[in-house]
């Protein structure tokens, strides 16, 4: 392989400047002529039929327009999840629901001229109730006696998946393999434990919105804050009814997802409500209705059972998970096959393994895709589990994990098992530096010189714990992301992705791979995304899929504009193809010596003989899913007086392949770090006796500032993953994982108490520490 | 109502309703830049210099800036001529989804304006009221500490 020059190189983000400058226009900054504005009423109950709804009042408010609710707008059964189609998740909601089922879910939706007579509106509507018992505990949701959310004929599976509303069961993953009471029979002992985590917000910063208006021909144009243009241009015309060609969905900057704009939300009531006055509209949630009114990390319950025989062999593991999805069934079914997917493949040489998952309806603020997509929910209880069994047979956490991870010619039943409401795909692993990982982090965070040491400081232990992880590299066989590109005369290229960059670096590592295989300097590569009239198709940015599946649609792509470029100097020069080669924007003829300009071997094919313009475009779809690996470490002081968790430092060492752009991967690795610690030690959503939110703002759900980061270590180990392109494989969502596990590890390190349930907060620290002694 | 401000320098004229935030009044009259996070105070993002004073621009009655000089980041430096302080940003890595960019710029602005040098604990000190979700804030720091570097080196 020839040395690379662009990829592997940490390039300035192709639109940092421009966003450093406040050039970079987000969605809520479209510039609209007269728009009207558009607000959401909520409900307040839990669960309960509208009875009657008065927006008599809200229709007399100064400049309200419309008002929108269940009793005159029709809508059919559809899914807000951003899947691809048909979405593995159930049709379970319409845009306004005759019967409601979580505090927080919209109920109306008021238009006027200006925001505050929106809101105004929005306040004044009136809706009567008929209310209904309601559920929160999703350990009883499938009890015969519970309240059943989505029972009766309002509710289906658009894909032949296990669903039973009947049962409050969102979603179901089963599979079984080896003999699982034999595994058990031949243990020496078995560890049995139950643990939780939590509820949580995205918090991107900018809140969900759209902006729409109608372009000269009548078509209504949507800019939306969305991980997924098309899906979102699909979604919305099932939703309303708006013919999908009518329908035009651009992306421009987006200020942050991860996984909470994988739903498409504001642009249904922006979309409708400028089709029908055809106005332009503005929608936007305030950070409250973000809070409980967008999505959240689905909670989880995992009982995990492993049988383990005295030479640290694991005999038999059962994994039984509960999954609460809240109100409707958004991601209900994928997340959870996540949560076994992307972790049981870690440790493959379990020969007997049974996995019982259930996806359940509450009452309570709707789950969805969140960084991480069930990985890390399974990840908190299976490196406890692993940490809590290899103390148990005296053996060093990471040694244990080393004899039992997964390794490079390896696979694993669980990947043919469990896909994404189909079956899975097979696949054996062809790179993985986990030991390395392991290795690094190991020196980085003193590993050998204060695990177990408990050194004190006045009321603080200290504690060392590590983690785990893998992930994947987009969804094998479904997910597709597409590219094009053309050829200008001055040899620059435009190249135009569907793949949509949130803030992730997309365009900039996708420009990389382009000028690596064309050899031209990155300028040259002027990108476009994404935008459902001018960027081809791409399922969007999710699944960690964005590097590995759009980067392979580029590198196709660019292979061949290279092959054109090719043979049209061949043409030009009378020189045989073979005689000719790429050097940085020149055809060479390696015989001679002679050089051919691309903007001469692009002048020649625009306006000399035989003109077209260079151009082409390339599809691509993952046959493998390659996981990152990443190992990592907490340091921690646990104040045994309040219970408060410190973490000192915190180190994070991830093989992603080959990081196309080191700088931008480290980031990556950085911000879901930093936002898995703020998870585990610092978020929570707190609700009162109707399932309402009681802390929807900044104030009061505590995210991560400066003065609480830990010193913070990242090292990214490149490995060569030969299905990548220039073998990478991906690094966005895999350095959540591991910060709560770790941190739970090294809580029991300092205290020898183990904490089951997220968030890590000083009460149940303390509670822990207390009841021990 | 109407009021006059100096907005990047240039004295302005602009109508608003007497409740307008100074936020909403930026965001109307052709500044983007300046952006909504919360309109709670509590993020940051709508962070600008009001007489050379880092505010949260939500919290701040339009009103009650008349006559005052309002820095938007876009006042500082352009595409073209960036301020060191934006290039650092750019270099370090220190921007993903660009949403607290201009704020936390703003806010790394007026330390080092008081503060030329300042310690890493500092800098985190005077990037407190600021969020950022992408980037676990390991490299705005070191972009503060970047232009720290090159300012004091020109002055």
């Amino acid at each position: 392989m020839t040395e690379l020059t662009i990829v592997g190189k940490s390039v300035e983000k192709v639109d940092s400047l421009s966003l450093a400058c406040g050039n970079a226009r987000y969605a809520s900054d479209c510039e609209l002529r007269d728009p009207l504005f558009l607000t959401f009423a909520l409900s307040t109950v839990p669960h309960g039929d509208i009875l009657s709804i008065d927006d008599f009042a809200a229709r007399a408010v100064d400049g309200v327009v419309d008002v929108f609710h269940a009793f005159n707008t029709e809508s059919p059964l559809f899914s807000t999840a951003g899947q691809g189609f048909p979405e593995p998740s159930p049709y379970d909601t319409r845009l306004f629901n005759r019967r409601v089922r979580y505090v927080g879910e919209i109920v109306a939706a008021v238009l006027a001229e200006s925001l505050e007579g929106a809101r105004a509106g929005a306040k004044a509507m009136k809706l009567e109730y008929s209310t209904l018992p309601a559920l929160f505990d999703p350990e009883r949701s499938m009890d015969s006696d519970s309240p059943k959310l989505h029972d009766g004929e309002d509710a289906y599976a658009p894909l032949p998946v296990a669903y039973r509303p009947e049962e409050n069961v969102a979603g179901e993953v089963l599979f079984s393999y080896g003999d699982i009471e034999k595994g058990f029979s031949e243990a020496d002992f078995v560890v049995d434990e139950t643990f939780r985590t939590h509820q949580a917000s995205h918090c991107a910063l900018e809140p969900h919105n759209a902006s729409a208006y109608f372009d000269e021909k009548g078509r209504l144009v949507l800019v939306v804050s969305t991980q997924v243009p098309f899906h979102s241009r699909r979604i919305v015309a099932k939703a309303t009814g708006i013919p999908a060609h009518m329908i035009r969905v651009i992306k421009p900057r987006i200020g942050g997802g991860f996984g909470g704009k994988q739903e498409v939300l504001v642009e249904l009531y922006a979309a409708l409500a400028a089709w029908k006055h055809k106005r332009s509209v503005r929608a936007e949630m305030t950070r409250p209705e973000v809070f409980t009114s967008a999505r959240t990390r689905h909670p989880m319950r995992v009982r995990i059972k492993t049988g383990v025989k005295k030479d640290g062999t694991m005999t038999a593991m059962d994994m039984n998970d509960v999954m609460n999805s809240g109100a409707y069934g958004a991601h209900a079914l994928t997340v959870l096959s996540n949560a076994a997917s992307k972790v049981l493949p870690l440790f493959n040489k379990i020969e007997n393994m049974n996995f019982t998952g259930r996806t359940v309806y509450t009452n309570l603020p709707v789950g969805g895709a969140y960084r991480g997509y069930g990985a890390t929910q399974g990840y908190f209880p299976f490196n406890q589990h692993i940490d809590g069994i290899s103390r148990t047979l005296g053996v060093d956490f990471l040694d244990f994990v080393k004899k039992h991870h997964i390794r490079v010619g390896e696979t694993s039943a669980v990947f043919e098992a469990i896909g994404e409401g189909t079956e899975g795909v097979s696949q054996i692993v062809r790179s993985c530096k986990l030991d390395e990982c392991i290795d690094i982090g190991t020196r980085e965070i003193n590993w050998h010189g204060l695990r177990g040491k408990r050194i004190t400081d006045g009321p603080l232990v200290k504690g060392i714990g590590a983690s785990v992880a893998m992930q994947g590299s987009g969804i094998p066989q479904v997910d597709m992301a597409s590219a094009s590109m053309k050829m200008n005369d001055d040899g620059s290229f435009n190249l135009m992705v569907g793949a949509t960059d949130i803030g992730t670096g997309s365009d900039t590592i996708l420009s990389q791979i382009a000028a690596e295989a064309l050899n031209v300097p990155l300028e040259m590569i002027i990108v476009l995304s994404s935008d459902t009239d001018l960027t081809p198709f791409d399922v969007g940015a999710y699944a960690s899929s964005t590097t590995y599946v759009s980067g392979r649609a580029v590198l196709t792509c660019a292979e061949k504009i290279r092959d054109q470029i090719l043979s049209v100097a061949s043409a030009m020069t009378g020189t045989p193809l073979e005689q000719l080669s790429l050097a940085e924007s020149r055809v060479v003829n390696r015989a001679t010596g002679e050089e051919t300009s691309f903007s001469q071997v692009a002048c020649f094919a625009l306006y000399s003989k035989d003109q077209f313009q260079i151009q082409a475009s390339a599809s691509f779809t993952g046959v493998e899913s390659p996981p990152p690996f990443m190992a990592q470490f907490a340091d921690v002081d646990v104040d045994t007086e309040t219970g408060k968790v410190r973490v000192v430092k915190f180190v994070s060492v991830g093989d992603c392949g080959q990081a196309v752009n080191p700088k931008l991967a480290e980031g990556q690795i950085e911000g879901a770090a930093v936002n898995g610690i703020s998870f585990a030690l610092a978020e929570q959503y707190l609700f009162n006796k109707n399932g309402g939110m009681t802390n929807n703002s900044f104030w009061d759900y505590k995210i991560y500032g400066t003065l609480d980061l830990p010193e913070m270590v990242t090292v990214v180990v490149e490995s060569d993953e030969p299905t990548g392109p220039y073998g990478a494989k991906s690094v966005s969502e895999i350095g959540i994982n591991g910060p709560a596990p770790a941190i739970a590890n090294a809580i029991y390190d300092a205290i020898g108490v183990r904490i089951y349930d997220l968030p890590l907060t000083p009460e149940k620290v303390l509670k822990a520490i207390r009841s021990r002694a | 109502m109407n009021g006059s401000f100096v907005v990047n320098g240039r004295r302005v004229e602009w109508s608003f309703e007497p409740e307008a935030t100074l936020l909403d009044v930026l965001r109307a009259n052709g500044h983007p830049e300046v952006h909504r996070g919360c309109d709670e105070g509590s993020c940051g993002a709508c962070s600008v210099l009001l007489d050379g004073k880092l505010v949260n621009s939500c919290q701040v009655f339009a009103a009650s800036a008349i006559d005052k000089d309002v820095l938007t980041v876009a006042g500082m430096g352009t595409i073209h001529e960036p301020h060191p302080l934006q290039t650092a940003f750019v270099e370090t890595g220190a921007i993903q989804c660009g949403f607290c960019t201009p704020a936390m710029i703003l806010a790394s602005l007026a330390l080092l304006r008081s503060n030329p040098n300042p310690t890493d604990e500092d800098i985190r000190s005077a990037l407190d009221g600021n969020y950022c979700r992408c980037t676990g804030y390991v490299k705005i720091i070191e972009a503060v500490r970047l232009a720290s570097r090159r300012m004091s080196a020109h002055d």
